[in-house]
């Protein structure tokens, strides 16, 4: 395909540039830099890199070797995927797109001078900045937790060494335990995330210790696909899962690591295991670059730029952008259109309407997928929803499967989108 | 018996429409349907095996045979006016249940081109060949817009999020490889409600003519 013409051009003129484009061309290439090497920031880079034919400097800031996706993170849990299988790595996006990938973390942005510091010392230079961080937990939003406390009462909601420790402690409760998972306010990374993560660990548990029980204690009112969930875990998993909603004190609940106890409303309940994914807001790059105002950093629809800072595009979890859910699928659909953006701005190649669209696949057990999704325009100031659809109650076994089946070639597809 | 059936590949490289032709060869379809022979026959007044006999199945619409146990997808998309047409039986036999999702058929597909024309050829026998642009459900010019190859390509990143780029059928078929007279009839089949997938159907109900055009001469340069 068409990729390997272009990898080879973007390679060569990499090349080029970094020994002998100041001299013969007489400027420098432009810069394009990407803070994070998520569904944001890894999609937006390669197709800057790819669809520039070598023409735009891509570096991409991200701080680990080894990405594992959120996405699909629930899964394991449920047994259903090693955790080998969400690691990606990104060889081909440095090899064959000719990106540079720098493994450091990118500690500030210094707007004014455009350059981004890193960790390691030394600060990168950009024309354009593309930052796509992902979500940080609000400290002291769950009383009694902290981030000093995940290993005792994980999050899990940034996958890796966290979604291990979770499954561990899952294998070792003992039998007829109790695992409670404190559900986060709105709005948060995967607004199905949380429901799933209930529907893998019933699974696992109805296999594994089947008298044990699962307490959700939840601040909001109702969540997303919460009747399909509903009925999938009366189906499948009956009397296993209580949830508490606000009217019951989900809303007010404080944890006690050290003696594994949650507070419902002033009630004391101990637990065997704890799964707390606390507020989120915008990863604190944001933060401390004043690019965030209460908690997320606003952009233009039709672009992803910052409303503060034209030269900054911003995407994903950490956008405050209307109405699409903060996923890894909408992620990577906001990145293209920054990535369109970002190129008109800095090449001046052609500009296209803004699209977006984002389906988020979820299972309740084996063979048993649902789904929700829509497509998105860039509207005055907000992205705004255009058509919306999502699974049905009493859907036949076989559209279960082939749903379920959907989204595995979804993740290979994706995830190809993202690393190449 | 080299039976002769055009596909035409309305490309518009360089701007100008360009046919190709892909003749398909019944003998050799013969040949290749022997691995169908398990669940069909294609004989005038032939039984109905495990699936249907398949004597005069272009031009047919989908699941209508009677005295067959279809699955319930099969005879929803017939319902929904898929009729089999040789640019139909080539997307469905290139990859059956993410043609139709949920259909019975445990074949897993032709992959290469030149042997589906052939089994298309060896099933049309001696019957006059169908095209979808025949059907007239799409009026004859919809195949002779003039896609812009450079906004197809930006509005195909939409696709690839879900279709593989890289060849990849699991679960969510294959969309490189379909020729672009497929390809526009199967978008605008979603479009216009004659084919269902809740995903699908989302996606389309906002492309334009010009739109469906641009991403089918995008996808068509892909493969060359």
């Amino acid at each position: 395909m068409m990729m390997n013409r272009r990898s080879f051009l973007g390679t060569t003129a990499a090349l080029a540039g970094t020994l002998a484009a100041p001299a013969v061309l007489g400027q420098a290439r432009p810069r394009a830099v990407v803070i994070g090497g998520g569904a944001g920031g890894a999609t937006a880079a390669r197709y800057i890199a790819n669809d520039s034919d070598g023409m735009i400097d891509v570096t991409l800031i991200e701080p680990t070797r080894h990405y594992y996706t959120c996405f699909f993170s629930n899964l394991y849990l449920g047994g259903f995927r090693t955790i080998e299988s969400l690691g990606h790595s990104y060889g081909t996006l440095a090899a064959d797109y000719g990106i540079n990938v720098v493994h450091d973390w990118a500690t500030g942005i210094d707007r004014d001078a455009r350059t981004v510091a890193l960790a390691g010392g030394g600060s990168v230079p950009y024309d354009r900045l593309i930052v796509s961080p992902g979500i940080d937990f609000k400290e002291g939003a769950v009383p009694g937790w902290s981030t000093a406390a995940q290993n005792r009462m994980p999050h899990a909601y940034k996958a890796g060494s966290q979604t291990e420790l979770l499954r561990a402690q899952l294998e070792n409760m003992r039998e007829g335990g109790t695992f409670a998972m404190v559900a986060p306010p709105n709005p948060y990374r995967c607004p199905p995330g949380p429901y799933e993560r209930v529907s893998m660990v019933a699974h696992y548990l109805s296999q594994n210790n089947p008298t044990a029980r699962i307490l959700i204690l939840d601040p909001k009112e109702s969540f997303s696909k919460q009747a399909l969930f509903e009925d999938g875990w009366a189906r499948h998993y009956p009397g296993m899962i209580e949830r508490i909603g606000p009217d019951f004190g989900g809303g007010n609940v404080e944890v006690r690591p050290d003696s594994m106890e949650v507070v419902v409303d002033g009630q004391v309940e101990a637990v065997d295991v704890c799964n707390v994914i606390p507020a989120m807001q915008a990863g604190s790059i944001l933060q401390d670059a004043a690019l965030t105002e209460s908690d997320w950093a606003t952009v233009m629809p039709a672009t992803m730029q910052s409303v503060m800072d034209e030269n900054i595009h911003v995407l994903g979890d950490s956008a405050r952008q209307g109405a699409m859910p903060k996923s890894g699928f909408a992620a990577n659909s906001q990145a293209k259109v920054a990535a369109m953006a970002v190129r008109h701005a800095l090449t001046d190649s052609r500009l296209f309407p803004a699209r977006f669209s984002n389906t988020c696949w979820s299972l309740i057990t084996t063979d048993d997928g649902i789904k929700v999704g829509a497509t998105y325009q860039a509207g005055e100031d907000r992205i705004e929803a255009v058509d919306t659809f999502v699974s049905q109650l009493g859907e036949s076994d076989e559209v279960r499967a082939e749903t379920y089946r959907e989204s595995l070639g979804w993740y290979d597809s994706i995830t190809s989108d993202m690393f190449g | 018996m080299l039976r002769r059936i055009l596909l035409p590949i309305l490309a518009t490289l360089a701007g100008a429409p360009v046919a190709l032709a892909q003749e398909g060869d019944a003998e050799r379809g013969a040949v290749l349907f022997r691995q169908c022979n398990s669940c069909h026959v294609a004989e005038p007044d032939g039984p109905s095996r495990t699936g249907p006999n398949l004597y005069g199945v272009v031009g047919r619409a989908a699941g209508t045979l009677e005295g067959v146990r279809y699955s319930p997808a099969i005879r929803e998309a017939g319902e929904g006016g898929l009729i089999w047409t040789v640019e139909t039986l080539d997307g469905f036999l290139q990859d059956p249940r993410g043609y139709i999702p949920g259909s019975r058929m445990s074949f897993r597909g032709l992959p290469d081109l030149q042997d589906r024309m052939d089994v298309i050829a060896y099933l049309t026998g001696d019957a006059p060949v169908v095209h979808s642009s025949d059907l007239g459900r799409l009026s004859p010019e919809i195949f002779t817009i003039e896609g812009d190859v450079e906004y197809g390509e930006y509005l195909s990143s939409e696709c690839v999020a879900c279709h593989s780029a890289s060849g990849s059928d699991e679960g969510i078929p294959v969309i490189t490889g379909i020729d672009p007279e497929a390809f526009i009839l199967a978008l605008h089949d979603y479009r216009d409600g004659h084919r269902e997938h809740q995903v699908m159907t989302t996606v389309t109900a906002r492309l334009t003519d010009e739109e469906i055009a641009s991403l089918a001469a995008y996808f068509a340069m892909l493969e060359e």
